[in-house]
């Protein structure tokens, strides 16, 4: 019996394995980004489009506490108008976030939302947000940034206290 | 080992070219084990330098930042350096003789993939010598430390992983070719000794990892270079991700570095204890196993990311399941030796502590791998004491026992013996003070890659230290054994170890540069074969 020759199917199996595998790492990242949409993973916020009815029990409370940082040498003072409100999930809420800008520059930035527990970040859903685009600074100028969110009922009954911190980046242009 | 064998018709070429131009695996074997070698005790420095800054509370003798400097390096050139191409230079030497084959299936890939290494060592070493120094992230380089906040030297690093990776991805493609094509003819897939087993599907999980850790590091680079995002938030892209897509590559890594070493210890053990292999065909399907869960476990690194409950609990599970196939080797390992004629050779020593100690190392795993318990034991020297338990007297005791095991069939002379086991018993002895006191360092809260630390931690930091450079000059000794083994080796028998089998133990002593043009036969593979 003769040793077998490498076939050439057995050549392009062999080496198209890796270029699947290195396509793979680049695939996973669109499936991250689906799956922590999906699942609250990472505390990704959800997104809803309109004020829907939602089925409300009036004494469920639930405290959602507002904080914010900046990252890299973000040049604006930034924080929350209120530091922590009390909700009754299903309800639609405004709140708002302070931001002055002390610089002589405009500033452009980004701010990345986080949900902490991450069980409540399926349930965390955003109708408007800061967040949804970046935002520009003129020189000196304070403004007001408002989001309108509502924390769905299906929330884990024991779930009492949300977080919800912002992180404001700097963008390089 | 510059010899040659008058007696057949081509022999190795002489002179440096020999080595440049070589496509026989013999050479390439040599080579990988060389540069291993090499690379390890070049590494093996970084650590002392580590373990001498640490000897006491306070900075000694260097910056922080140097200090971070060697911790990554230490562990990208021991990982990729000294383990991957140990094991790939054990395979180059012994598969093509263990399945009856000439030379591997695709003799030119495997010179090359040999001669990518000393250069891409040398770029990722030279990145000591540029401004801002070596990368200092530590070796997972965890974005955004590894992209906005590293040094210019990176873009160095991430080329020369991509040297490493594209080495390691051409000498698997060459294991898998030479096991499934140049296999002598009447060997079948369960007469395949354990070392081809495990390096076959090492083969699977290397093509499998290797492109993804490309991946990454390709990210990196268009993330610093070129404007993209992919672990900048700024830009929609998300740092935890990273960590993702690197544990993807990262936790079948660890399965690389240790099944060939489950291999080689079921060689040496059963040849010690005279008894066959027990359970021959589950170390294949244990081995098989433990290659498919460790692609779906790889977020126990990161359970302290914030993580849903449910995933914890199943990244927990799926790795507590590990722990099954691992324990039926262990468990058939036992039992190999139980009621065998044991005798107590420097191989055997290195496997036996090979499996007490690696057991250590897979219990510590065992602790870490609980994800509440682990809030504590994450990122201290906990975690230190586990991988390198599971790394040196894992994965390298199992390289220095092959190496003692097949050293006579590669030079066809006997190292000394004696001098092996004051080598074995200085290095044992020396590699648990360095890490055992590690664990407890670890308990009492001791973050891992500091250059300095409190007070409280100073008394087992300084008993780890003496055993460290005690560890590390063991390395001398074992460097003269085999040197002094080459040079003035007693001949060695063809087959030295009177309870060894396999068709390797049927060549010369030394083995010839090109054994088996004629394929063994089916009596022969039977007769050499672990599994009867």
């Amino acid at each position: 019996m003769e040793q077998k020759k490498i076939t050439k199917k057995f050549w392009i199996k062999l080496v198209s394995a890796p270029i699947l595998m290195f396509a793979f790492a680049y695939a996973m990242v669109p499936i991250y980004t689906v799956f922590c949409e999906i699942t609250g993973f990472n505390g990704t916020t959800g997104r809803i489009d309109s004020e829907q009815q939602y089925a409300i029990n009036e004494n469920r409370k639930v405290e959602v506490s507002f904080f914010a940082m900046t990252m890299g040498g973000f040049p604006v003072q930034f924080g929350p108008k209120v530091n922590s409100m009390t909700i009754v999930p299903g309800k639609f809420y405004t709140a708002s976030y302070i931001a002055k800008n002390n610089t002589d520059e405009t500033i452009v930035g980004q701010a990345i939302p986080s949900v902490a527990p991450t069980d409540a970040a399926l349930y965390f859903k955003k109708l408007e947000c800061f967040c949804f685009n970046k935002q520009v600074f003129k020189p000196h100028e304070e403004v007001e940034m408002t989001l309108r969110f509502v924390v769905e009922p299906e929330l884990d009954k024991r779930i009492k206290d949300i977080s919800l911190s912002y992180n404001f980046f700097k963008l390089k242009k | 080992m510059t010899t040659t064998h008058d007696e057949h018709h081509h022999g190795p070429e002489k002179g440096l070219m020999r080595w440049i131009k070589t496509t026989n695996h013999k050479d390439i074997g040599s080579l990988y084990m060389w540069f291993a070698f090499t690379m390890l005790l070049i590494g093996g420095a970084f650590a002392m330098g580590i373990r001498a800054e640490l000897l006491q509370p306070g900075l000694q003798l260097m910056e922080p930042q140097f200090f971070n400097q060697l911790t990554t390096m230490h562990g990208l050139i021991m990982v990729f350096g000294a383990i991957m191409p140990a094991f790939v230079g054990l395979g180059n030497w012994l598969i093509p003789m263990m399945v009856g084959a000439p030379d591997m299936a695709l003799p030119r890939m495997n010179n090359w993939s040999f001669w990518i290494l000393p250069f891409a060592g040398g770029i990722l070493l030279s990145t000591f010598f540029m401004e801002g120094g070596a990368p200092a992230f530590g070796w997972t380089f965890y974005a955004p430390l590894s992209t906005t906040f590293a040094p210019d030297s990176t873009d160095f690093f991430i080329f020369a992983v991509h040297l490493l990776g594209f080495s390691s991805i051409m000498g698997a493609i060459n294991i898998i070719a030479t096991v499934l094509n140049m296999r002598a003819p009447e060997m079948k897939l369960m007469d395949m000794p354990l070392f081809v087993w495990t390096w076959l599907i090492t083969s699977f999980l290397l093509i499998g990892a290797m492109p993804v850790l490309a991946g990454a590091v390709t990210m990196m680079l268009t993330d610093r270079n070129f404007g993209t995002a992919f672990f900048d938030a700024t830009g929609g892209g998300d740092p935890v991700m990273f960590q993702h897509i690197f544990w993807f590559f990262g936790h079948p890594e660890v399965y690389i570095m240790i099944l060939p070493a489950f291999g080689v210890v079921s060689h040496i053990i059963p040849t010690f204890a005279r008894k066959p292999l027990f359970g021959y065909s589950s170390m294949v399907y244990a081995t098989a196993s433990i290659a498919f869960l460790s692609y779906i476990v790889w977020a126990h690194h990161m359970f302290l990311t914030g993580m849903p409950v449910a995933g914890e609990l199943y990244f927990m599970y799926a790795t507590m399941l590990i722990a099954v196939p691992t324990g039926v080797k262990v468990f058939n390992w036992v039992s190999t030796m139980w009621r065998g004629s044991m005798t107590f050779e420097a191989p055997m020593l290195w496997a036996i502590s090979f499996v007490f100690l690696f057991t250590i190392g897979g219990f510590s795993g065992l602790m870490l791998g609980i994800a509440p318990a682990d809030i504590q034991y994450h990122d201290t020297y906990f975690v230190v004491a586990h991988f390198h338990y599971v790394l040196v007297t894992g994965a390298l005791w199992s390289i220095i026992a092959a190496t003692f095991y097949w050293l006579p069939k590669w030079t066809g002379k006997m190292y000394n013996e004696k001098l092996a086991k004051v080598h074995f018993w200085w290095a044992v002895i020396s590699v648990n003070v360095l890490f055992f006191p590690q664990h407890f360092l670890g308990l009492a809260g001791m973050p891992r890659r500091i250059p300095d630390y409190s007070l409280q931690f100073a008394d087992f930091n300084f008993i780890s230290s003496i055993g460290g450079f005690a560890f590390g000059a063991s390395f001398i000794l074992l460097t003269y054994i085999v040197i002094d083994c080459i040079r003035n080796g007693k001949p060695a028998s063809a087959r030295p170890w009177e309870g060894a089998k396999g068709l390797e133990w049927t060549l010369e002593p030394k083995a010839q540069y090109h054994s088996f043009n004629t394929p063994p036969s089916r009596k022969l593979i039977e007769a050499e074969s672990q599994n009867s």
